[in-house]
């Protein structure tokens, strides 16, 4: 195919990356759907939470990091459920320990737990302590292009806005938004949070979007393994008609076939 | 030697240094982290350094999160 385009990647922080989905790694039934959800995905970066260890517990307990292997998957630990930019960055730290120096990190500060709607103010705060400290921040924001364009001067180096809340499955509510804070970004921007199916993934990557990151709508699905296949041809069909270029809209029909010869 | 383990109460005894508690507590060779006092400890230094009375400490590890 000719106008197949020879090499298009998703570049991270120098890094290339062959899929353009990012997948979470929460609300699986079990470790086992966790994997095969994450294969189906093609997913190649793969976000974890960082979490107190329950003492006592069965040592024999199988572990996230044994299905999801950081030698086949880029591990991005993130900072859910933190409040505070304090918070954010002892959780970063933590996980640079965690994965042995790994410092490709997720940012999310949260501003309440009805909407996780993410908190600007300390978000802006931790991306800059984060990357005087050397990560490489991917940051989850909110979709003013004005913060934006903020924290890609700060040195993040992905801008991930919402579509709409975590969790909520709504698509993308303001796709002016997004379009504006692409026209400006430098960085990779990256929709993260409220895909609810494949067409809204597709959306996302049509307009131009660098990529997009879901949990939940894999998940939460009735059948996670199928969804996440979905939702990688979703990405892919999405990111190839972008790159065709798509046609014009019309008010009115134009004829597919040729209107001279007619029988009559 | 009562020190805190995640905020939970813990006779550390037998525990001479870091690595003793991870041993105890059946984490030997698990991927963990671990904070003490709120400083991390790289992993390098979890045989050399010492616990004491009161001591806090945080065990993290990764778990399945968007």
């Amino acid at each position: 195919m000719s106008d197949q385009p020879q090499k298009d990647e998703l570049v991270i922080a120098g890094q290339s990356y062959g899929s353009r989905l990012l997948v979470g790694t929460g609300k699986y039934k079990d470790l086992q759907e966790t994997g095969e959800a994450i294969t189906a995905s093609g997913a190649e970066i793969v976000t974890v939470a960082v979490r107190r260890t329950n003492i006592g517990q069965n040592p024999d307990e199988p572990n996230l990091l044994d299905v999801v292997s950081p030698d086949k998957y880029t591990i991005l630990p993130n900072t859910a459920g933190c409040y505070s930019a304090d918070d954010a960055v002892r959780t970063c730290r933590l996980a640079r320990e965690l994965l042995d120096g790994h410092d490709l990190v997720k940012l999310e500060v949260l501003g309440d737990q009805k909407t996780l709607y993410p908190n600007i103010v300390e978000t802006l705060s931790a991306a800059e302590t984060l990357v005087k400290d050397g990560f490489k921040v991917m940051v989850y924001t909110n979709d003013d292009p004005i913060v934006a364009k903020r924290l890609e001067e700060i040195g993040c180096v992905a801008v991930m806005p919402l579509g709409s809340l975590i969790g909520s499955g709504l698509g993308i509510v303001n796709p002016h938004n997004i379009r504006l804070i692409m026209e400006e970004a430098q960085v990779p921007i990256i929709v993260d949070a409220g895909v609810g199916t494949a067409s809204d993934a597709a959306v996302a990557m049509e307009m131009g979007c660098a990529g997009v990151l879901m949990n939940t709508a894999i998940a939460a699905a009735q059948k996670p393994v199928l969804m996440a296949s979905a939702m990688r041809k979703a990405v892919e069909a999405g990111r190839e008609a972008y790159l065709a270029g798509r046609m014009p809209r019309r008010a009115y029909a134009s004829a597919s076939s040729p209107t001279s010869g007619l029988i009559n | 030697m009562q020190i805190q383990v995640n905020g939970e109460a813990f006779d550390a005894s037998q525990c001479t240094s870091l690595s003793d508690l991870i041993d105890q507590l059946g984490l030997a060779g698990k991927r963990i982290a671990i904070e003490l006092n709120m400083e991390i400890v790289p992993r390098s230094e979890h045989p050399t350094t010492a616990l004491k009375a009161g001591d806090q400490v945080e065990v993290v590890h990764a778990i399945g999160g968007g």
